[in-house]
């Protein structure tokens, strides 16, 4: 391995091209999403630049989690950037398991990063990984079926409302249904969407002492209200659906809305994979009048892991994917509505992007999300789909296989509440909080 | 009379088990269908069995996405390197306790056998930090020494309950003849052990090619096997079945070939000592 | 006969397998005890270089007090129980159907045995994506096709759809192995059976089957082993929900997802007592037909 790096590093060192002082072939973990494979695409791009060879390491994304966690704890060493989440980057920026990313060129412009996204990828002010892209939720909606149903969908709707409008555009003969939405077991999954809807009826995972909130009045009237809602006008097996199931529902014609990523706008209005691309309306997320909505913030970002030989073509790879230029790259080939969308304001006051029919409900739809104070009573955790504590990702995929298990039928709402406190009391307690 | 009875016979029981073979054998059958088709046909409703427009485009992306070649090669030199370096530990082993056994024979394989009950994600974190410390992360060496630990005790089983149907008889002939040990093993038990050797390194082949566990925690680029090639299409954004089927036929295409191509060997030696 | 030179040969050629093996079973097993002590959580900047608190047996005791745990347990046996039921029950059969005389015998054995080289992913996968989805799979349209509700697999019958799914990549071996030895059945103690006029349940009873159990064993041990640890079929399909979580699962939880390392070690402490309760039940059991 040594050997035929060293090998591939003096061959590349022949050619050696500007601006490079050595070329290194770098090792990047990252997550198999379309814009990552994208980006891929164009690593020559980056070698043609730099000189850099790139190695990828792709995985499905629960894979790629446990692959680069233990990495990291242990100080594997395997890799010389990885791809993680809002999530993650806080914790590990905390301690000190990443390259700080505080000396990045004046010509990269880090200033230009959305504050909402730099905000979530730093660690007291110091920011430990770049945005490559970055989402909120928001509704998104067949406007034929919204018509036949003869409503209107306002651009700031309640959860009654969704609720109504997903009863009226329920056709179980054609196979549409109303709403579709997240209730797969997992943190990231239908976890995350739960934690956010949550937000939006007053509820909150932990209460200041760190003592789990799953016995109140405000959970269980945001599951009661899922489950009602999913079992009137939701599809069959919802309770294992995630982003991916629900997307390819979607594309098929067989919602009539959905609450999802907005990333994932520019799959269902691009006509070669969607049957209905040409009648998909957006709308913020819902709320029910309490203060907060129920959109959540993430973003996907390349960190340098401490320790790496190689941070300087790492740095170069950074500033590389995550530039203006990189996205002017993929504008040029692909179009305006295929680049890495919700990382930079420039992004947003590009003529050319603002004619992207889901540019503004995007944008208005991350400005809208604040990680630091994301519930309607005071909580002690960043974050809103999550909290930012270590033991969050253990605990809500537990929690949420227990919610899971309710929305299949196989238990009421009231015991996997129940359960669900009792798992999150007892973790927090194994790990010291209480 | 009793002929045609026979052929009647005959005649239900190759349907009866071509259907259930046909069965058993679908869902590979649809994936390699599947990886033919585009994305929309592959989920079109009603399914589309034979009557679509077959296209090698799914393999193209696939190929262009990920170099296939490579890891094909980490799988082939892994499966094979721990396959026979575990063969070689274990012939010995198996000669003993197959000629020379003693009182605690079946205690010794059955302890081997229980190592296997070690449940691999509870030692995740101590081997991690193993390979860390030896610079064995990912290394093909590393993951040979791995595999073949993993499948000594099925290795040295099959090969015992083998050898132990070779009359001991021969043995001593040799013996008397004045061979060595080392003769003896190698110009007199071997070759007549060559069916059961063949069939045990068929089954351990196949085992350490499908090992999923640690050869994906344990690698990142250079020992990546098509075990981590398949994880990069596991799930990803939007339902691409074509793609999915295209990378499972490439990532099971190899060893079903050698399998079916070596059934007979495979078969005649997968007793374990079951016949007696 | 062996004699005391024959005697040290074979232990010193029997040394590097038990050697290694001691080794690969001691060093784990001894980190796993450790840290099984100790706080380690790695998320928490806990590492072996600065040094591990020592915390008695509280990880072991939360193990055992979580509500994960007992369900664990049961799924862990239902599944192995199930694999092995099927597996066997319908290997036996599927073994005396190919041992009839018949057309195309080889392909057809080419096709029962090939599921067992697709690899736990890859068929996880498939089932998962192409079979049991319940919109888009297979099953789904069958079912429509009847005029029935698909079935949602995965979450609904999520233990029998694992089952299932397992058994799949099972059923090849155990038919081989119980194929062989049908083969190597006496066919005239069976065609004298036949003779006296035993009706074929009897026949099945009194002399396929006796004849089998040895056979049978060897399925039995050998999954046994294998089954306890699957995990690919668990990860891809359900993620443990809808109490699919087995015990080896439950660790996998532990230590990744929750990156508690010393909960998870105290668990893995727990999974090794319990295959070895089943192993010497195993023995106890079957041992005898094992003459090894």
């Amino acid at each position: 391995m040594k050997l035929s790096n060293a090998l591939r590093a003096a061959t590349a060192l022949s050619v050696m091209t500007t601006g490079a002082a050595f070329a290194d072939t770098i090792t990047i973990a990252t997550v198999n999403n379309g814009d990552m494979i994208r980006m891929q695409g164009y690593t020559d791009d980056f070698t043609a630049k730099t000189g850099h060879d790139v190695e990828w390491v792709t995985l499905e994304e629960n894979v790629l989690r446990q692959r680069v966690t233990t990495d990291i704890t242990t100080k594997g060493g395997a890799f010389d950037i990885m791809t993680i989440g809002m999530y993650e980057t806080p914790i590990w920026g905390a301690n000190g398991w990443l390259v700080p990313l505080d000396n990045l060129s004046a010509e990269y412009d880090a200033g230009d990063i959305l504050p909402a996204m730099a905000g979530g990828l730093s660690h007291e002010g110091t920011l430990y990984a770049a945005p490559f892209y970055g989402e909120s939720s928001m509704i998104m909606y067949r406007t034929d079926l919204m018509e036949k149903a003869g409503m209107q969908m306002p651009d700031a709707p309640t959860w009654d409302f969704i609720r109504e409008a997903a009863a009226a555009m329920t056709d179980r003969d054609n196979e549409i249904n109303g709403i579709c939405l997240r209730g797969k077991a997992g943190w990231g999954e239908g976890g995350a969407f739960i934690t956010a809807m949550s937000n939006s009826f007053g509820a909150r995972w932990f209460d200041m002492e760190w003592n789990a909130q799953f016995d109140t009045d405000a959970w269980a009237n945001t599951l009661n209200f899922y489950k009602g809602m999913m079992d009137e006008s939701g599809p069959a097996g919802y309770a294992t659906n995630g982003f991916n199931e629900n997307l390819s529902l979607f594309q098929q014609g067989k919602c009539g809305m959905w609450i999802d990523a907005t990333v994932a706008a520019s799959f269902v209005t691009n006509p070669s994979d969607s049957t209905v691309a040409d009648s998909v309306g957006f709308a913020l997320a819902p709320d029910t009048g309490l203060g907060k909505r129920s959109n959540w913030l993430w973003a996907w970002a390349l960190a340098i892991p401490a320790g790496t030989q190689k941070q300087d073509a790492a740095t170069q790879f950074i500033e590389w994917a995550t530039s203006k230029d990189y996205i002017e790259l993929v504008a040029a080939k692909e179009g305006w509505a295929n680049v890495p969308p919700g990382a930079r304001t420039s992004l947003y006051e590009n003529e050319n992007y603002k004619s992207v029919p889901f540019a503004q409900m995007t944008l208005d739809s991350i400005l809208s999300a604040d990680p630091n104070n994301s519930t309607v009573e005071p909580s002690p955790y960043v974050g809103i789909q999550f909290a930012a504590i270590p033991e969050f990702a253990g605990i809500a995929t537990e929690v949420s296989q227990e919610f899971s298990a309710a929305y299949a039928g196989q238990q009421s709402v009231e015991e996997a509440l129940a359960k669900a406190q009792a798992i999150t009391n007892d973790a927090m307690e194994a790990a010291g909080y209480r | 009379m009793a002929r045609a009875a026979t052929t009647q016979r005959k005649a239900l029981n190759t349907a009866l088990a071509w259907l259930i073979g046909f069965l058993i054998f679908f869902p590979i059958l649809w994936t390699i269908l599947t990886s033919f088709k585009t994305e929309a046909q592959a989920i079109a409703s009603p399914p589309i069995f034979l009557n679509f427009d077959w296209t090698l485009e799914n393999y193209s992306v696939v190929q262009e996405r990920s170099d296939y070649m490579r890891f094909l090669w980490n799988s082939i030199i892994l499966a094979g390197g721990s396959t026979i370096l575990g063969t070689m530990i274990a012939i010995p082993a198996a000669w003993s306790m197959a000629f020379v056994p003693s009182k605690r024979t079946k205690d010794i394989l059955l302890w081997m056998l229980s190592t296997k009950m070690l449940p691999a994600v509870g030692v995740l974190y101590p081997i991690y930090l193993l390979f860390i410390q030896l610079g064995l992360l990912d290394s093909r060496a590393g993951l040979v020494i791995v595999l073949m630990l993993i499948n000594l005790p099925i290795i040295v089983w099959m090969l015992y309950t083998y050898f132990r149907e070779i009359p001991g008889e021969i043995l001593e002939a040799a013996r008397m003849d004045g061979a060595t040990l080392k003769e003896e093993i190698l110009y007199v038990l071997t070759p007549m052990a060559i069916p059961g050797i063949a069939s045990t390194l068929l089954l351990n082949f196949i085992l350490a090619w499908n090992e999923a566990f640690w050869t994906l925690n344990l690698t990142a680029v250079d020992a990546a096997p098509l075990t981590a090639f398949i994880a990069s299409y596991s799930s990803p954004e939007g339902l691409f079945f074509a793609k999915l089927s295209a990378a499972s036929t490439m990532a099971i295409a190899p060893i079903l070939i050698l399998g079916w191509f070596s059934q007979k060997q495979l078969v005649r030696g997968l007793t374990f000592g079951a016949v007696k | 006969m062996a004699t005391q030179h024959s005697r040290s040969a074979a232990r010193l050629m029997m040394a590097p397998a038990v050697i290694l093996l001691l080794g690969w079973m001691l060093v784990p097993l001894t980190m796993t005890l450790f840290f099984s002590f100790k706080k380690y959580l790695p998320l928490r900047g806990d590492s072996v270089a600065n040094g591990l608190e020592w915390v008695g047996f509280a990880n072991y005791a939360r193990f055992l007090s979580s509500s994960s745990f007992w369900p664990s347990v049961q799924a862990t046996l239902i599944i192995v129980g199930g694999v092995l039921v099927i597996t066997i029950v319908f290997g036996i059969l599927l073994a005396i159907l190919l041992d009839q005389p018949m057309w195309g015998q080889g392909v057809v054995r080419i096709m029962v045995i090939a599921p067992f080289f697709v690899m736990p992913t890859v068929s996880a996968l498939v089932w998962k994506n192409m079979f049991m989805d319940p919109t888009n799979g297979i099953l789904a349209h069958l079912w429509k096709a009847f005029g029935a509700e698909p079935v949602q697999w995965l979450s609904q019958a999520s233990l029998p759809s694992l089952i299932l799914i397992v058994s799949w990549q099972w059923l090849p071996f155990a038919t081989l192995i119980l194929l062989t030895a049908i083969q190597s059945l006496d066919s005239e103690q069976l065609e004298a059976a036949e003779m006296d006029g035993a009706p074929v349940l009897k026949r099945f009873w009194f002399i396929i089957l006796p004849h089998l159990s040895r056979a049978i064993t060897i399925v039995i041990l050998i999954q046994t082993i294998f089954l306890l640890a699957i995990f690919a079929e668990i990860f891809v399909t359900t993620g443990g929900a809808f109490g699919t979580k087995t015990l080896s699962y439950l660790i996998f939880q532990r230590v990744l997802e929750s990156q508690n390392v010393g909960l998870g070690s105290a668990g893995g402490v727990y999974a090794i007592i319990l295959a070895n309760i089943l192993a010497v039940l195993l023995m106890r059991v079957v041992g005898k037909n094992l003459d090894a």
